[in-house]
């Protein structure tokens, strides 16, 4: 479980963040929602610690993050694992190089064995064949499933995605988020997902958090994301033509 | 000022991080491996090339601007070494590497930066500065002394054979004037100020790529500001080292 207590945050003077607090819950896909330039990202880099937050806790299973030193945060960065917006894959190494690379650094495993773990977490993301494939020779779907597989690669407790979804198309989209909640569920994660996707909200929103201008505006899951009276919600989630439709036609 | 102090300050702090105890050494070996023949071997090529015409035109301009019958004709050979050893292997190679090595290293870590790569690390735990710098600097202290013997031999080698060709000086001339009043040391003195200049090179020119912040366009930026902080900030200690290894 993640806990984050009354995080703020700001940039040169521009506060980006204004006390928001959540619980993340293990075994679930929490979302954090929001319109682009909202904060999600940026409350995201607080939470795993790439931003120090100006004020505020994060307790990682009551372990208070905030107050680790250098050595501390970087051990229990050890059982987090991300899936950055554009991947992050190392350009100069190849897919099974990527995924091995917690492996190389953190583990006592032979090399047989990083191999077979490996293949395992390719597998488990649909990757066949492409183990000697560079970054550059994928497609963004393909990226980000060996990025969800390198995240996993160490058996993280805490898996965090910002914006999973973007630059995919459609059906790319729903198989990258099927598997964040099947793997989110079979290895009993807190997972964390920032995204603008309404179509991941409905699919994968066990808990959301949505973030509006830096303050969290509301909370709940995607039964009653539809039934909120949140205005700025609404204006979030019903911001296209279709879906005003579908409230519409259901309202009626 | 105040912007100097802070950026040196950054500097130092970088620096500390780059040279903390490694994680894992084996991994750190191969990327240093990787370094050297990305930023070392793959430099061979346009030292020797430079080397060989610098030492070309040296041993010309030493000819056409010593034609005066007092004075013997193997002294060609001598400043053309003197010139080489002193300055050019070390100082004129050390700055066409900052173009080289210092826009390569700011661009491949500022790309690193921007797109998450360096994040990725830090947050599996990895001292990305010391994982990504450390092998690059040592890669270049290690292999820029090589550079710079094979400058060396390669300028002394077109001096001698452009200067036979166009007729200037004889071959036993200029074999004789290489050798003549050869001080050893100057060699070693081209040497130290390789190490430090590589030094500089590479911990500047990463300095300028880690601290990107933005996208292509500053990493553009960075890769400038890597060879023109590094080629003054070289020129200055060769001043330096100058005064302190030949008084």
């Amino acid at each position: 479980m993640i806990r984050a207590e009354h995080i703020s945050k700001s940039f040169a003077g521009r506060r980006v963040l204004t006390d928001i607090s959540a619980i993340f819950e293990p075994g679930k896909t929490n979302l954090i929602i929001g319109k682009s330039g909202s904060g999600k990202t940026v409350f995201l880099k607080c939470l795993v610690g790439l931003l120090d937050v100006d004020e505020g806790e994060i307790y990682y299973n009551d372990v208070p993050f905030t107050r680790l030193d250098f050595r501390g945060k970087k051990e229990l960065r050890k059982q987090m694992g991300m899936l950055f917006q554009g991947s992050a894959l190392f350009d100069s190494m190849t897919v099974e190089e990527n995924v091995r690379f917690p492996l190389d650094m953190f583990s006592g495993m032979s090399h047989q064995e990083k191999i077979d773990r490996v293949n395992f977490c390719l597998d488990r993301v649909n990757i066949v064949d492409s183990n000697r494939l560079f970054p550059s020779e994928l497609s963004g779907g393909m990226k980000k499933r060996v990025a969800i597989a390198r995240a996993i690669v160490l058996k993280p407790k805490f898996l965090f995605c910002d914006e999973p979804n973007s630059g995919l198309d459609p059906k790319t989209s729903i198989v990258i988020d099927e598997l964040i909640r099947e793997i989110t569920s079979e290895l009993r994660m807190t997972t964390i997902v920032n995204t603008h996707d309404m179509n991941s909200v409905m699919e994968n929103g066990e808990k959301i958090i949505f973030i509006e201008e830096g303050e969290k505006c509301w909370e709940g899951n995607r039964n009653e994301i539809l039934k909120s009276d949140c205005s700025k919600l609404n204006d979030f989630v019903f911001a296209n033509s279709l879906a005003r439709q579908l409230k519409d036609s259901s309202g009626q | 000022m105040f912007r100097f102090l802070s950026g040196l300050g950054s500097y130092c702090m970088l620096l500390g991080k780059v040279f903390a105890r490694p994680e894992k050494h084996s991994i750190y070996y191969r990327q240093t491996m990787k370094e050297l023949v990305t930023l070392g071997l793959r430099s061979i090529g346009i030292v020797t090339i430079i080397s060989f015409f610098m030492g070309a035109v040296i041993t010309l301009q030493t000819a056409y601007n010593t034609e005066n019958p007092i004075y013997p004709t193997y002294l060609i050979g001598l400043g053309a070494r003197d010139s080489i050893l002193l300055e050019f292997s070390s100082t004129i190679v050390a700055l066409i590497l900052a173009g080289k090595v210092g826009s390569n290293i700011a661009s491949e870590i500022g790309t690193m930066r921007v797109t998450e790569q360096i994040d990725a690390l830090e947050l599996m735990g990895v001292n990305s500065a010391s994982y990504i710098i450390l092998p690059k600097v040592v890669a270049t202290v290690i292999f820029n002394p090589f550079l710079t013997l094979i400058s060396i031999i390669t300028g002394i080698a077109g001096g001698w054979i452009v200067g036979t060709s166009a007729g200037v000086i004889t071959s036993q001339d200029y074999i004789y004037g290489i050798q003549y009043a050869f001080i050893p040391y100057y060699i070693t003195y081209a040497l130290i100020k390789t190490v430090i200049f590589a030094f500089i090179i590479s911990t500047i020119s990463a300095y300028q790529g880690y601290n990107v912040e933005g996208g292509s366009l500053e990493v553009g930026r960075a890769s400038t500001k890597a060879v023109v902080y590094s080629s003054v900030t070289l020129l200055l200690f060769n001043v330096i080292l100058t005064q302190l290894l030949l008084s």
